[in-house]
């Protein structure tokens, strides 16, 4: 008998349509992954799983766990189910834990809410939980709260409390899309090990095909609320049927073709760049310590050239780039932008500035949704000495509403009416307006799904035909950075370990930190390209 | 946690230090000279004079201010100029009154607000959560005077259950006290509770759409559970902010409503030194509000650190 059985299930919330008709079935010890892109209802499936959907969703059809049913029983049941029989991960360890908590207190609630024991005893079998998932106490102790781990490792408190009174069904919502890759396999690695050892049926969320491509044992493509192709994983990789599900694959591993380098010319010029900051004092009068962010960090980046920089969450990309924008002070070295420094103290220096500009990874974020898109994207126009007014302005705003592939007449709209997609398309308009030298790519197309990401790296390729950009892209992906700049960079604890032609340093990584993040990105099985 | 006690006393010390550089500066330059405001305009300039002197007022203000503090530190406040009494045995007497006031009221507003801000946050959008908005709605915009005068209407003169104002004194025992206390305490603490109230339904709010509020669900708790062991301690930081500032405003502030109930309490004392130009008594009576502030403020910042560990670590 299977343990999780899905029927024609549907899900409407409000006058919404979320899920419609949706089949699913996972034995004892399988993993199955639900794949789809935003708003395909993947997570809403987990949820109705879960039965934590919001008070307004109307459920029919029928989920059945080991044979009973769930959408009949009782608020009280439920809960009872919850923790118990079925556990859940989600995708944000920074914030589902709770942060006034101690992580023993959090492990051991699931167990005392469930199981009438003796607090030393729950307490006992947290810390085997806790040892288990790879944080034992004597390094992590009880008394730990959330904020004084890393990402990685509060996923793993998180997983503790779902499998500390080993469920029969875990449910793991995007469980490594918040980490680094190669805490993304290492976690990975622990969920595939529990299903293993206790014989846990796991349904698996997740926007990343090649993430399941090696994990999953059944993969289903789900599609604005419809399951549209569903099957065993190899099978399914070989011979997708549905054009969606093609679409998916072909998208995740896009591949664009960029214009050649010109001849080499200094643009950006780094040389030992440092970056330190002060620790917070350990004892009142105590020497201040301080953290080297950036550790004595030297590139040239030439005109016409893509230099891509990667590296995993606090190795110092982020400094970098902020220094590289002159909106911090470096300790050392130098930082000259067509020889001329970026910093100039408290006092932005506008020749240079203007010259730069950024494109941010959060495509929601990063506008003021009270200001219409003509407002938005000529923001940078204070840059200039006289900037353009009039019918001046109009051509230039319709010119590079066109180059981004959106119309001219968006310019009167405001942001909200834009998908994330669309707004990074404005935020590449908004900093390519003033025609600046430099474009910095910071994750710029990380927080996209795969078929929108594919045409915004189309769109960049079209743009470095059309205007010769020179930009420094900065992500964690290593996919997109290989296909979408010449030379790349790889950081670790604030110093570049590598540099080199990206092609040759993605096939031949001289160091070892390199085959380390290259070994640990998930990579989509060659078999089935070109088979359809 | 004990570096970060001390670090705030070392914060709580200079604040101190400066308020009182600052009070003292202002009420120096503030018009009307105390002495010719008590001898009247036909006063001769040798009286005048000679009070001065008596009454300090010729020393150069470098030394008067080190004297004032001195003396604050030792617990001599000086002598007020119009009663001729020690400031700090008119300040001890009105403080019996005051301070039991404030906590009194303080803890009405808080056993109010607490209840209806998180019944009204766990049924958002309900017909309960709506009464419950409404009524603080009422209780932010009515002043707190008309709530006074209703309260005295209703339990006084109708009713007959409280005296309409005047206080019995700690001397009566307990009960008496507390009960010239009792309207007093309810008309300060109504708009108080309706503020408290809003601010806990909507930090508690904020807080449900937690991500580790799914969390605690998916563990088995039911949403009642997960609110009390997981939602309140997180909404608790803006709450208390705001018990910290109703504190200081309740010792403070409650001028309007002792004269109401013709409390002789701070509020009161200050506004008579006010008009008699008593400055000693205004400068001295300020400087104790203020000090009661930054205290309350040192307690509020203990109690957040007690409650968010994140606070702890980072000093």
């Amino acid at each position: 008998m299977s343990l999780l059985e899905i029927r024609n299930l549907s899900l409407s919330i409000g006058a919404h349509d979320i899920l419609k008709g949706v089949d699913l079935t996972l034995g004892p010890g399988e993993i199955v992954a639900v794949t789809g892109e935003s708003g395909s209802g993947k997570s809403m499936t987990a949820l109705s799983v879960m039965q934590l959907l919001p008070e307004s969703a109307h459920l029919s059809g029928s989920i059945q766990l080991a044979g009973q049913e769930l959408l009949t029983l009782s608020e009280g049941q439920k809960c009872t189910l919850r923790g118990q029989s079925i556990g859940m991960v989600f995708q944000e360890p920074m914030t589902a834990l709770n942060p006034v908590k101690s992580i023993g207190d959090q492990v051991m609630e699931t167990i005392l809410i469930h199981k009438a024991m003796p607090p030393a005893q729950a307490e006992e079998r947290a810390r085997e939980v806790l040892t288990r998932v790879g944080l034992p106490p004597e390094r992590f102790p009880l008394s730990r709260f959330p904020h004084e781990l890393s990402g990685g490792q509060r996923q793993r408190v998180v997983i503790a409390m779902a499998i500390a009174l080993r469920p029969r069904l875990l449910i793991a919502d995007e469980p490594t899309t918040a980490l680094d890759v190669t805490t993304q396999a290492q976690i990975l690695d622990l969920l595939q090990g529990l299903v293993t050892e206790y014989g846990m049926g796991m349904l698996m969320i997740t926007h990343d095909l090649a993430v399941v491509a090696d994990l999953a044992d059944h993969i289903v493509v789900m599609r604005h609320g419809e399951v549209v192709e569903t099957g065993h994983t190899r099978h399914l990789l070989r011979h997708m049927q549905h054009p969606y599900t093609r679409m998916l694959f072909e998208a995740s591993d896009h591949q664009v073709t960029l214009p050649p380098v010109p001849d080499l010319q200094p643009l950006l010029a780094v040389a030992d760049v440092v970056r330190d900051y002060r620790k917070p004092r350990t004892r009142l009068f105590s020497k201040p310590e301080f953290h080297r962010a950036v550790d004595g960090v030297s590139f040239t980046l030439h005109r016409g050239e893509r230099l891509g920089l990667v590296g995993e969450s606090g190795c110092g990309k982020s400094t970098l780039t902020r220094a590289i924008l002159g909106l911090e002070k470096v300790q050392r070295g130098h930082i000259l932008l067509d020889g001329t420094p970026v910093f100039s103290g408290h006092t932005p220096d506008r020749s240079v500035r203007r010259n730069m500009q950024v494109v941010f990874q959060d495509p929601f974020g990063s506008f003021n949704p009270r200001h219409k898109v003509d407002r938005l994207i000529t923001e940078p126009f204070h840059l200039l000495d006289t900037p353009p007014t009039g019918t001046d302005r109009a051509d230039r705003i319709a010119e590079m509403l066109t180059a981004v592939g959106l119309s001219p007449d968006d310019a009167g709209k405001y942001i909200h009416e834009f998908s994330g997609g669309q707004r990074q398309r404005i935020a590449i308009a908004r900093a390519l307006i003033i025609r600046p030298e430099l474009i910095l790519f910071d994750e710029a197309v990380s927080a996209l799904d795969v078929s929108v990401r594919a045409q915004i790296l189309d769109l960049l390729a079209e743009l470095c035909d059309a205007y010769d950009l020179t930009y420094l892209f900065i992500s964690h992906d290593l996919n997109v950075v290989r296909t979408i700049t010449d030379r790349v960079m790889v950081m670790q604890a604030g110093k570049i370990v590598e540099q080199g032609d990206t092609e040759q340093v993605f096939s031949d990584p001289q160091h070892p930190y390199t085959e380390a993040l290259l070994a640990a990105a998930p990579r989509l099985p060659k078999f089935t390209q070109g088979v359809a | 946690m004990l570096r970060y006690a001390l670090k705030r006393l070392l914060s709580l010390t200079l604040s101190l230090a400066i308020a009182s550089l600052v009070i003292f500066a202002v009420i120096e330059v503030a018009p009307g000279d105390p002495a010719s405001f008590m001898l009247g305009v036909n006063a001769q300039p040798d009286t005048l004079a000679a009070l001065r002197a008596e009454l300090g007022l010729d020393v150069p203000k470098t030394e008067r201010y080190l004297t004032w503090v001195g003396g604050m530190l030792t617990g001599d406040f000086g002598t007020s100029y119009t009663y001729r009494t020690p400031v700090s045995q008119m300040i001890a007497d009105r403080m019996w009154v005051s301070l039991p006031l404030a906590l009194y009221a303080l803890t009405l507003s808080t056993l109010i607000a607490f209840p209806a801000g998180i019944y009204a946050a766990s049924r958002r959008g309900k017909p309960g959560d709506i009464a419950v908005m409404g009524a603080t709605q009422l209780g932010v915009a009515v002043p707190n005077f008309w709530f006074a005068m209703m309260l005295v209407l209703i339990f006084a003169i109708n009713l007959r259950w409280f005296n309409a104002g005047g206080f019995a004194g700690w001397d009566k025992g307990f009960g008496a006290a507390m009960q010239s206390l009792t309207l007093p305490a309810i008309a300060l603490a109504l708009p108080q509770a309706a503020i408290l109230a809003r601010v806990m339904r909507s930090a508690l709010l904020d807080v449900l759409g937690e991500d580790f509020m799914r969390t605690a669900r998916a563990k088995g708790l039911s949403h009642r559970q997960a609110l009390w062991r997981h939602g309140l301690r997180n909404a608790l930081i803006p709450v208390l902010t705001i018990i910290g500032l109703q504190f200081s405003f309740l010792l403070a502030g409650s001028i309007i409503i002792e004269q109401v109930f013709y409390l002789p309490g701070l509020g009161r004392l200050v506004f008579q030194a006010i008009s008699s130009r008593d400055l000693i008594v205004v400068e001295s009576v300020v400087m104790l509000l203020v000090f009661a502030v930054i205290m309350v403020n040192f307690v509020v910042d203990l109690a957040y650190a007690a409650v968010d560990p994140r606070l702890r670590s980072r000093t």
